[in-house]
C-alpha cells in the first residue's frame, strides 16, 4: 500500500495516530450503520416482492374485466362516464427516517361526494361491467399507494446502501493501511535517527573517556 | 396536497379516472416522457406509468430515482407485465447488497 508521503517527525507522527482513530472510530460507525441498513432493506424488499406481485395479479383481473366492459360500450359513452370524476384523491406525504434516510410515508385520501354509491357516473348509461371493474380498482387503490411507498422507500435505501458500503471499503481497504504503513515507516526512520544518535553518543563518550585516561596517564608519569 | 398521476395508453389508464388520478394519455415515448417530466415539477407525489412506456424512458424514470418524491411505480399495461416492475425491485437489491438474494429462481 502506498505510503502517504510526509516528513518524519514527531509532529506528523502524531497528527497521523490520531487520523488514524478517527478513522478507525468512523470505520466501525459505518458498518454498524450499514449491517443496520441491510437488515431494514432486506424486510422492506421483501414486503415490497409480495406486494408486487399481489397488486400485479389484481391488476390484470381488473385489466380483464375493464376490458370486458368497453367491450359491452361504446369507446365515447366510456369516456365519457368515467370523464368527470366525482372524487379525486389527494396524498398527504410525512417523512420517516430510517437510519436518517428520508423516506416518505403516504396517505392517500379520497374528497368529493360521498353520496350515493361513489360510483362517478349515473347507472343509466353504462353497464354493470365498468361498475364491477372501478370496484376492483378502488379494492386495490390501498395496496398500489403502499407499493408506490415501498418501492420509493427500497430505492431510496439502495441507495444510502451503496455509498455507505463504499465508505466503509475506503476506509477499511484505502484509507486505514495507508495511514498504517505510513505510521509504521515514520516509526522506523525515527528509530533509526535514535539509534543513530545512541552510536553516536557513545562513541563520544568513548572518546572522551580515552582522552580522560590519556591525561591521567600523563600526569601520573 | 399532493396529487396521483398516471401514464399509459388509453384503454390501460382510462378507469383510473374513476378513483380520482391524474390520468395522462400517451401514446409513444416522446408524449410520455413530456407528461412525466410536466407531473415531476407539478406536486404529484405517485406517479403510475405503464411498463411498456417506461422501458422506452428509463433515462428520465432514474432521473427521479434518488428524489423521495415524485415515487415511480411501473405497471403492468392491460396486455400483461412485462415483469419490469419486478426487475427494478431486483436491481435495487443488486445495488444495495451487491448480488442478488431474493430473486434467485426467477429468471
Amino acid at each position: 500500500m502506498a505510503e502517504i508521503r510526509v516528513n518524519p517527525t514527531r509532529m506528523e507522527l502524531k497528527k497521523l495516530k490520531s487520523r488514524l482513530g478517527v478513522a478507525r472510530r468512523g470505520h466501525n460507525l459505518l458498518k454498524d450503520k450499514r449491517d443496520e441498513l441491510m437488515k431494514q432493506f432486506i424486510d422492506i424488499v421483501r414486503e415490497t416482492k409480495e406486494l408486487r406481485e399481489r397488486v400485479e395479479l389484481s391488476l390484470a383481473k381488473y385489466n380483464k374485466s375493464f376490458a370486458s366492459a368497453s367491450a359491452t360500450s361504446s369507446p365515447k359513452m366510456m369516456t365519457e362516464a368515467l370523464m368527470l370524476p366525482k372524487k379525486h384523491v389527494s396524498l398527504d406525504v410525512e417523512e420517516k427516517n430510517i437510519m436518517s434516510v428520508h423516506v416518505p410515508v403516504l396517505k392517500y385520501s379520497l374528497h368529493g361526494e360521498k353520496s350515493s354509491d361513489g360510483y362517478n357516473f349515473g347507472l343509466d348509461f353504462t353497464s354493470g361491467e365498468l361498475d364491477a371493474s372501478i370496484q376492483e380498482l378502488s379494492d386495490i387503490l390501498d395496496d398500489m399507494v403502499k407499493l408506490a411507498e415501498l418501492e420509493k422507500t427500497s430505492q431510496l435505501l439502495a441507495q444510502e446502501i451503496e455509498k455507505t458500503r463504499r465508505r466503509v471499503n475506503a476506509l477499511e481497504h484505502v484509507m486505514i493501511p495507508q495511514y498504517e504503513t505510513t505510521i509504521k515507516s515514520i516509526t522506523m526512520k525515527l528509530d533509526e535517527n535514535e539509534r543513530g544518535n545512541i552510536t553516536r553518543l557513545m562513541k563520544v563518550k568513548d572518546m572522551m573517556i580515552n582522552e580522560q585516561l590519556k591525561k591521567q596517564s600523563l600526569s601520573e608519569q | 396536497m399532493y396529487k396521483i398521476g398516471i401514464i399509459g395508453d388509453r384503454d390501460s389508464v382510462l378507469g383510473f379516472l374513476a378513483v380520482g388520478f391524474s390520468v395522462e394519455i400517451a401514446d409513444d415515448s416522446k408524449q410520455a416522457a413530456l407528461c412525466l417530466k410536466k407531473m415531476a415539477e407539478d406536486n404529484f407525489a405517485v406517479i403510475y406509468i405503464t411498463e411498456e412506456l417506461a422501458s422506452q424512458i428509463t433515462d428520465e424514470i432514474d432521473k427521479y430515482k434518488d428524489d423521495m418524491t415524485p415515487a415511480i411505480v411501473l405497471l403492468p399495461s392491460k396486455d400483461g407485465g412485462v415483469g419490469l416492475g419486478m426487475r427494478n425491485i431486483k436491481k435495487s437489491v443488486e445495488r444495495a447488497i451487491g448480488a442478488d438474494i431474493l430473486f434467485k429462481n426467477n429468471d
